[in-house]
């Protein structure tokens, strides 16, 4: 997704001159290197400064450029949170926060590069949006809207290399703030619902069930957090008897929260089964797979319990 | 390289009765809200007219250069002075921290003459510095000026973006420093013993940076001028009392957030200092 991001912010860069991106000493810096070349004055590296980052970003914005702030997902939220609540969020300027390698991608890295909370958070800025696609396909249009279209501050949790094509041949379109089928299944008894890196799972999931257990679940993927597609939420809650949400992000204020709460709101009764990141900090290490393991979010660990 | 030019009819002797003015008004609008920092609106009355009547630009009928109150806790003076101005309406001014106002006790972008929301600390410097950088990009010779207190130099993002503002070679960044020497808690002296002196710390991030007194016009704008002459961003330490003209309140810290009342307003006014240059 990294360097998928970086072909398409080149590309918005040549359209429109009021793109800039401001990072804070991303590494490698090769991926983004073209935009660097071509546009030095719209390239800012601030270095390990972070609110400086979000604080230049908001002064650009304020003379209408349309920034991309870009680092690791951790550090571009959490560490100028306050400079995203009040310069972004509260002056409401079209900037986008690219929090990269979200989740617990760096597994290795340990916690406190792992975003393991950036989704609840951002989400209970106001006037923040919050987006997550699934895949590079996925990404590519985000990007282009949030350079286009947004009116207002952005975050956008993305992965980091490598992530596979999985959105090519699915049955919905992409569309901004919309629940997405990405895989059609059989009859109303399983909906899998996701959003980003996830969606990986949430296929192989699909594919297992259709094998051992001979059940053919419909796969969605909500790529905007906030707003939230509440009427498609509801529609999937009224056909469906069983949702399994698979969710990289802690249990609370993120896609489980909102899905369980119309569910409670529309008195409706599916069974919500929700699988997310444990609302703790591991201490163990080992591959991207390993951890979300520990979290309780693998194939067989989820499988078991459906 | 740069020249600060007088652009409206500045005066120093229609500046001093100007500031009395002002100083005069926050004692008044100090009578309608339990809460104005009184004290460190009252410190950078001289600084704020000097901006906005002695280097700001004007084209068109509009400023052509920038102003961001970064301490945005002194915003009282600002709205006083945009008053005076006459981009905010008396009718604005009036309700000011009251039901249905949209003025408040920290300014807010969109209002009338404020160009960022500011009143935490610590913000107004990065902002500045990408507007800075925004007016480099479009090749305009505009320039920002921003004020910041003396507690925003205990955040380490202002200096964070003051290292940024060196790096990106920001000469059309002016920064004013308010400082009053006091906060909340009380004396910076005493909270930041060993923070002193200033001027050597604003050098070493390679900035251009002078000293004056920040209650005289005159002196701040002759300071001014000689590190005008540079491709760094530009930072004035202008030496004030917080309190100024308002004898029982200079330098005391409780004056930093209440507000006198109706006997302390009454003396106050009968006994308001008229600063001379």
């Amino acid at each position: 997704m990294r360097n998928n991001f970086a072909d398409v912010i080149y590309e918005e860069g040549l359209k429109d001159d009021r793109i800039c991106v401001v990072v804070a000493d991303i590494s490698p810096a090769g991926s983004i290197e073209k935009f660097r070349k071509k546009f030095p004055k719209r390239f800012i590296n601030c270095g390990v400064a972070e609110q400086s980052m979000i604080g230049i970003a908001a002064g650009l914005a304020l003379e209408g450029y349309r920034p991309f702030c870009y680092t690791i997902a951790t550090f571009a939220l959490y560490r100028p949170f306050e400079m995203i609540r009040v310069d972004l969020a509260y002056q409401n300027l079209p900037v986008t926060i690219v929090g990269m390698g979200a989740g617990i991608i760096y597994s290795t890295l340990g916690s406190t590069h792992h975003s393991m909370e950036d989704i609840s958070v951002a989400s209970a800025i106001p006037n923040m949006r919050v987006f997550c696609p699934s895949d590079p396909l996925e990404m590519k249009k985000a990007t282009r809207w949030c350079a286009t279209k947004s009116k207002g501050p952005v975050y956008m949790r993305l992965g980091k290399v490598g992530e596979p094509i999985l959105t090519k041949n699915s049955q919905d379109n992409f569309t901004i703030d919309k629940i997405r089928c990405i895989e059609k299944g059989k009859g109303n008894s399983y909906a899998i619902l996701t959003y980003g890196t996830s969606l990986k799972l949430a296929l192989e999931l699909s594919t297992k069930m259709k094998k051992d257990k001979n059940c053919f679940p419909h796969v969605y993927t909500s790529n905007s957090i906030k707003p939230f597609d509440n009427n498609g939420i509801e529609e999937i809650l009224k056909k469906f008897k069983k949702v399994i949400i698979i969710e990289e992000n802690v249990p609370h204020g993120g896609l489980t929260s909102r899905v369980k709460c119309i569910n409670s709101d529309t008195k409706n009764r599916s069974q919500i089964l929700a699988f997310t990141l444990k609302d703790k900090f591991i201490h163990s290490y080992g591959t991207y797979k390993d951890i979300l393991n520990t979290h309780g979010l693998s194939l067989d660990k989820i499988f078991k319990k459906i | 390289m740069d020249h600060y030019k007088i652009t409206k009819n500045f005066n120093f002797i229609s500046s001093q009765y100007r500031c009395y003015g002002y100083r005069k008004s926050i004692l008044d609008i100090s009578q309608t809200v339990p809460a104005l920092h009184s004290g460190g609106a009252l410190s950078c009355v001289e600084i704020l007219d000097l901006i906005y009547f002695g280097l700001m630009r004007v084209r068109s009928k509009v400023f052509f250069d920038k102003f961001i109150m970064s301490k945005g806790h002194s915003c009282i003076m600002q709205y006083i002075l945009l008053n005076k101005l006459g981009i905010i309406p008396d009718k604005m001014l009036n309700s000011y921290c009251k039901k249905n106002g949209v003025l408040g006790c920290h300014p807010d972008y969109g209002n009338p003459g404020i160009n960022a929301s500011t009143g935490s600390l610590g913000h107004g410097m990065g902002l500045a510095a990408g507007i800075a950088q925004a007016y480099k990009i479009k090749n305009t010779k505009r320039k920002i000026y921003v004020v910041i207190s003396d507690g925003e130099l205990q955040e380490g993002s202002t200096w964070e973006s003051m290292m940024m503002a060196a790096n990106l070679n920001l000469d059309n960044l002016i920064c004013f420093l308010d400082h009053n020497g006091s906060q909340s808690f009380g004396l910076t002296k005493i909270t930041h013993p060993k923070f002193y002196p200033i001027i050597n710390k604003v050098k070493a991030f390679n900035w251009s940076v002078a000293s004056a007194n920040g209650h005289n016009v005159k002196d701040m704008k002759e300071k001014l001028k000689k590190i005008s002459n540079t491709k760094k961003p530009k930072f004035l330490i202008c030496n004030t009392v917080k309190g100024k003209g308002v004898e029982f309140m200079e330098n005391k810290p409780i004056w930093h957030y209440r507000s006198p009342s109706i006997e302390e307003y009454t003396f106050a006014i009968k006994n308001l200092k008229h600063i001379k240059n």
